[in-house]
C-alpha cells in the first residue's frame, strides 16, 4: 500500500482537480494560501486559468465571471476575505451562479489569528448573504474528506446552480497527514446541465430545479443579472413571479435535503449516548469514544459532513435510540441551536471551546462523563 | 450589420439625458465594428448606467456596485474569444477603484465606458468621487470639502495603456469608441454628460460646457505611449505555457517491516532557519516507510526567519484520530526559543520519554530521560542539527531506524543534496 503525504489544502487542489475544475481567483491569507499555491502549480499545466485578484471581492467577481463562461471554477480564503466574498456570495446564491468556495476557518472574531484553529463561520457561511437564501456547506474532517468532499462540492454546484462552501479548518488546511487517495470511492462528476432547446429562457426551472445553463459567449444570448429577476433574466417587480423564484431558490436546495447529506455514524451496542460533531473535532470524539468503549462505557457518535442544508431527517433518524445527546464544537455553539431545534424535547448537553487550540480527547471524556 | 439595440426594450432615460445619446452612438460603434451579438458581451454596474446591458441585443451580465470590471475580466480570461464591454458611472469609479486600477495594470483586452454625469444619478443627486467642488449637489455641504479625481490621469499612472475623453455628445462618439474597441489591451473612454434629472437641475451645464471642461483639463485622446505592452491575457498565457510540470502528489510505498509497530508522538523544538519542518517531513517518510500513518502541525512564527519553529508529529499503526501531541515519546530540543514554546510540557513528559537536547540549550525540568549532545563539538552546523538530531534518534532507535531515516533522506533530497545529508549524519553514526 503507497500512501500519499498532504496537508488537507493541497488535498482540495488535488480534489479540485479531479472533479475538472479550470479556473481559480483567490487573495493570499492565511490558512487558506497554499490552496491557491497549489491550485497555480497545478491548474497551468493542465490547461487551466490561476490568477490572483486585487483583493477578495475581485476574486470572486473573476470566479463569477468565469463561472458564467461555463467553467467550474475554484476558490479559497478564510474568515476575513470570507468578510469581503460576501456581496458576491448573495449574487451568485441569488442568480444561480455555481461556485466551490473553500474557508479555511481560523479563530475569529475579524482579523482574529491567522494561524489559528476554530470554527468560527459555520452560521456565516449559512447566512452571510442578503436574502437570507439556503447554500451548502460540506464539512471535512480530514485530508482524505478534503479531496472527495471538493469533488462532491463540485457535484454539488453544478447540479444545483448554487455556491457550495468546504468549511475546512487550519487544524486541518494545513495539517499534514498520510492519506490512501486509491481507497476513496470517487463519485461520478456532475457536469452543469445544459439547455437543449431552441427557446432559452435564462432562469426557467421546474419548482425544485435549478434553470439549465447556457455560458455567456455562446450561439445562444444569454442573460445573468444581480437584480431580482423574472425567467427572462430582466429586472421584475411582479409579487408572484418574484415570489415564485424566491421559493424555488429555497426549495432546489431544501428539498434535496437528504441527497445532500453526508455524514459518518458509529453506533455501539448499549449506548445511551450519542455524540454529534463535525470538522477536525470529530477526530478527538472518535477517539474519546474508542477510550471509553475500552473502559466499559459504549457511546455513539455522529459526525456530520455536510451541515447546510440542516440534515433533519438524519438527526432525527440517528439521535432516535438515545436518552442523552452530546454536541461539542469548536466554538462558542454555532451549530448547537440547528440540532436543538431538530432534536427538541431531547436532553442535549453542549461542549464548545474555542480558545486556538484543539479540542483533547481527555476533555470530551470528561464531558461525556459527567452529567 | 444592423442595429444591436433591443427594440423591446428602448432606453428609458431622463430627457435631455446623456446616457441615451451614449446608448445610441455605443450601438453604432457595435454596428461599425461588424460585433458578432453572440460574441460581445455587455457588463453593466449599477445606477442608471447600470441599464445599459438591458438594451442590446448581445450577452449581458449586471452586477454589483463598482465590481463590474470583476465579472468583466473573469469572462475574458475565461473566454479571449469574447468582445468584453462595461459600463460604469462616477459612482462605480469611486466605490471601485480598485478594480479600475487593477484593470488598467492588468491590461486585459477590454473597454471600459466611465459614464461620468458627476453626481449619483439614480439615488437622488448626492455627490460622487468626480463631483467638482463648488457644485451644488444632493450632499448639503459633504463636496464642498472634497476634490473631484480625474480618472484619466489615474488610469495612466495605474498603466493604461488606452485612455480616451471626450463628451459625451462628442459627433465623433462612436468613432472614439470603435478606435478604443480596436485597441488591444485594456482602453478607458471617459465621457463627461448631463444628468438632467439631478445635477443640472442646480448647476449650469451644457455640451458646450461639457467641451469647455474637456478643453481645460489634460488631454486624452487613444495610445499611452509610456504604457505600451502586451495584452495581459496573452502574456498570461505565453507565461502559462511554460509551466508543464503537473505536480504528483508525494507517495512512499511501505518498504520495511518493522518488528513492534508502536505509536510515537515526536515534538521537535528548534528555531526558524534550522530546517525543523524538513526534519519533520523526514520523520514522516521514515513512518510511511515503515507501514504507518502520520500527522504532522508545524508552528512558526509569521515572520518566517524569526523565532521558533516546532514540528510535531505523530506515527501510528492506527488510523490517526487527534492530530495534537498528549504524551511526547521522544522530544527534540535544540533552540532555547522552540523550548520556551512548549516550556509547560516538560514537567508533564514520562520518565520513558527520550528527550535529546542540544548542550547550549537550556530545558526546564523534567522527570523524562535527557541526553545531551555536542553537536558544536561534532562540528555539526547549527541549520544541520535538525537532521543531525534524527541521526542520534535513529542510532538509539527511537522512532526511527537507519534503515529509515536512510531512506527518508533519500525520499526528500535529490541525490546532490541527499549525499551531503548523509555526510552529516555519518558525523553522528560514527561519533
Ligand atoms: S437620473 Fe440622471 S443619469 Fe439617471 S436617467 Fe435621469 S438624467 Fe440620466
Ligand atoms: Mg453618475
Amino acid at each position: 500500500m503507497a500512501l500519499s503525504f498532504m496537508e488537507g489544502n493541497e488535498a482540495v487542489a488535488r480534489g479540485a482537480m479531479a472533479a475538472g475544475c479550470t479556473f481559480f481567483a483567490g487573495y493570499p491569507i492565511t490558512p487558506a494560501t497554499t490552496v491557491f499555491a497549489n491550485m497555480l502549480k497545478m491548474l497551468p499545466p493542465k490547461g487551466g486559468i490561476c490568477v490572483q485578484g486585487e483583493d477578495e471581492i475581485a476574486s470572486m467577481g473573476y470566479c463569477i465571471g468565469a463561472s458564467m463562461a461555463g467553467r467550474k471554477v475554484l476558490t479559497a480564503t478564510s474568515g476575513p476575505g470570507l468578510s469581503l466574498y460576501s456581496e458576491q456570495i448573495s449574487f451568485a446564491v441569488g442568480s444561480e451562479i455555481p461556485l466551490v468556495i473553500v474557508d479555511v476557518q481560523r479563530l475569529g472574531p475579524s482579523t482574529g489569528s491567522a494561524t489559528r484553529g476554530a470554527d468560527s463561520d459555520i452560521q456565516f457561511m449559512r447566512w452571510g448573504n442578503t436574502g437570507g437564501v439556503p447554500v451548502i456547506v460540506l464539512v471535512p474532517k480530514d485530508a482524505l474528506d478534503c479531496y472527495l468532499l471538493t469533488i462532491k462540492a463540485f457535484n454539488y454546484a453544478e447540479e444545483f446552480r448554487c455556491p457550495v462552501f468546504i468549511a475546512s479548518n487550519k487544524e486541518i488546511g494545513m495539517t499534514k497527514e498520510s492519506v490512501d487517495l486509491d481507497a476513496v470511492d470517487l463519485p461520478e462528476l456532475v457536469e452543469r446541465k445544459k439547455y437543449q432547446g431552441d427557446n432559452y429562457v435564462p432562469f426557467e426551472a421546474a419548482p425544485d430545479a435549478a434553470p439549465d445553463f447556457l455560458p455567456i459567449g455562446g450561439e445562444t444570448l444569454v442573460r445573468q443579472t444581480s437584480s431580482t429577476h423574472g425567467t427572462d433574466g430582466y429586472i421584475t417587480i411582479d409579487p408572484r413571479v418574484i415570489e415564485a423564484n424566491q421559493e424555488r431558490l429555497q426549495n432546489k436546495i431544501l428539498a434535496a435535503e437528504e441527497r445532500i447529506t453526508l455524514y459518518e455514524e458509529n453506533h455501539r451496542p448499549g449506548a445511551k449516548t450519542l455524540v454529534i460533531s463535525y470538522g477536525v473535532t470529530s477526530r478527538a470524539v472518535d477517539d474519546a469514544c474508542d477510550l471509553l468503549g475500552e473502559k466499559g462505557v459504549p457511546v455513539s457518535s455522529l459526525t456530520l459532513k455536510s451541515l447546510w442544508p440542516v440534515p433533519e431527517t438524519l438527526l432525527v433518524k440517528a439521535a432516535e435510540n438515545y436518552d442523552r445527546i452530546v454536541v461539542i464544537e469548536m466554538n462558542l455553539g454555532q451549530y448547537l441551536g440547528e440540532i436543538q431545534r431538530v432534536l427538541c424535547g431531547k436532553n442535549i448537553k453542549f461542549y464548545g471551546q474555542m480558545n486556538g487550540i484543539l479540542i483533547k480527547p481527555g476533555k470530551i471524556m470528561e464531558v461525556i462523563e459527567n452529567d | 450589420m444592423t442595429s444591436l439595440l433591443n427594440a423591446e426594450r428602448p432606453p428609458v432615460f431622463c430627457p435631455g439625458c446623456t446616457h441615451e445619446r451614449i446608448t445610441k452612438e455605443l450601438d453604432k460603434a457595435l454596428e461599425k465594428k461588424g460585433m458578432a451579438p453572440d460574441k460581445t458581451v455587455i457588463v453593466s454596474d449599477i445606477g442608471c448606467s447600470g441599464l445599459f446591458d438591458t438594451f442590446f441585443n448581445v450577452h449581458a451580465l449586471h452586477g454589483l456596485h463598482g465590481r463590474a470590471l470583476t465579472y468583466a475580466q473573469g469572462l475574458k480570461l475565461a473566454d479571449p474569444t469574447l468582445n468584453v464591454i462595461v459600463t460604469m458611472g462616477d459612482g462605480g469609479l469611486g466605490i471601485g477603484g480598485a478594480h479600475v486600477l487593477a484593470a488598467c495594470r492588468k491590461n486585459l483586452d477590454i473597454t471600459l465606458i466611465v459614464l461620468n454625469n458627476f453626481n449619483f444619478g439614480m439615488t437622488g443627486g448626492q455627490y460622487s468621487s468626480t463631483t467638482p467642488t463648488d457644485a451644488t449637489v444632493g450632499s448639503e455641504f459633504l463636496n464642498h470639502a472634497e476634490v473631484p479625481i480625474d480618472i484619466c490621469a489615474v488610469a495612466e499612472s495605474a498603466g493604461a495603456t488606452y485612455i480616451s475623453r471626450c463628451s459625451g455628445h462628442d459627433t465623433a462618439l462612436a468613432d472614439i469608441m470603435v478606435a478604443a474597441m480596436d485597441h488591444k489591451g485594456f482602453s478607458l473612454v471617459e465621457t463627461l454628460g448631463m444628468c438632467t434629472g439631478r445635477y443640472t437641475k442646480k448647476n449650469q451645464l451644457t455640451p458646450k460646457a461639457l467641451d469647455a471642461m474637456i478643453e481645460a483639463m489634460p488631454r486624452k485622446n487613444g495610445l499611452v505611449a509610456k504604457n505600451q505592452r502586451a495584452e495581459y491575457g496573452e502574456a498570461y498565457r505565453e507565461l502559462a505555457l511554460g509551466q508543464t510540470h503537473f505536480p504528483m502528489p508525494v507517495t512512499i510505498e511501505k518498504q520495511f517491516d518493522p518488528t513492534a509497530p508502536k505509536r510515537e508522538e515526536i515534538v521537535i523544538l528548534g528555531s526558524a532557519g534550522m530546517r525543523i519542518v524538513t526534519a519533520g517531513d523526514m520523520v514522516c517518510y521514515a513512518g510511511m516507510a515503515a507501514g504507518m500513518n502520520v500527522s504532522m502541525k508545524n508552528d512558526y512564527n509569521i515572520t518566517v526567519l524569526r523565532g521558533q519553529s516546532v514540528s510535531e508529529i505523530l506515527i501510528s499503526p492506527e488510523k490517526i484520530g487527534y492530530a495534537g501531541i498528549e504524551a511526547p515519546t521522544v522530544v527534540v530540543a535544540i533552540s532555547d526559543e522552540g523550548v520556551q514554546r512548549r516550556k509547560a510540557m516538560f514537567a508533564t513528559l514520562s520518565p520513558d520519554t527520550f528527550v535529546l537536547k542540544e548542550k547550549s540549550v537550556s530545558i526546564p525540568e523534567t522527570p523524562a530521560m535527557v541526553v545531551e549532545i555536542d553537536f558544536k563539538a561534532l562540528k555539526v552546523k547549527r541549520h544541520d542539527w535538525a537532521l543531525a538530531s534524527l541521526g542520534v534518534l535513529a542510532k538509539e532507535g527511537r522512532g526511527l531506524t537507519p534503515d529509515l531515516l536512510a531512506y527518508a533522506v533519500g525520499a526528500r533530497f535529490n541525490k546532490k543534496v541527499a549525499a551531503i545529508a548523509m555526510e552529516t549524519l555519518g558525523k553522528i553514526s560514527g561519533s
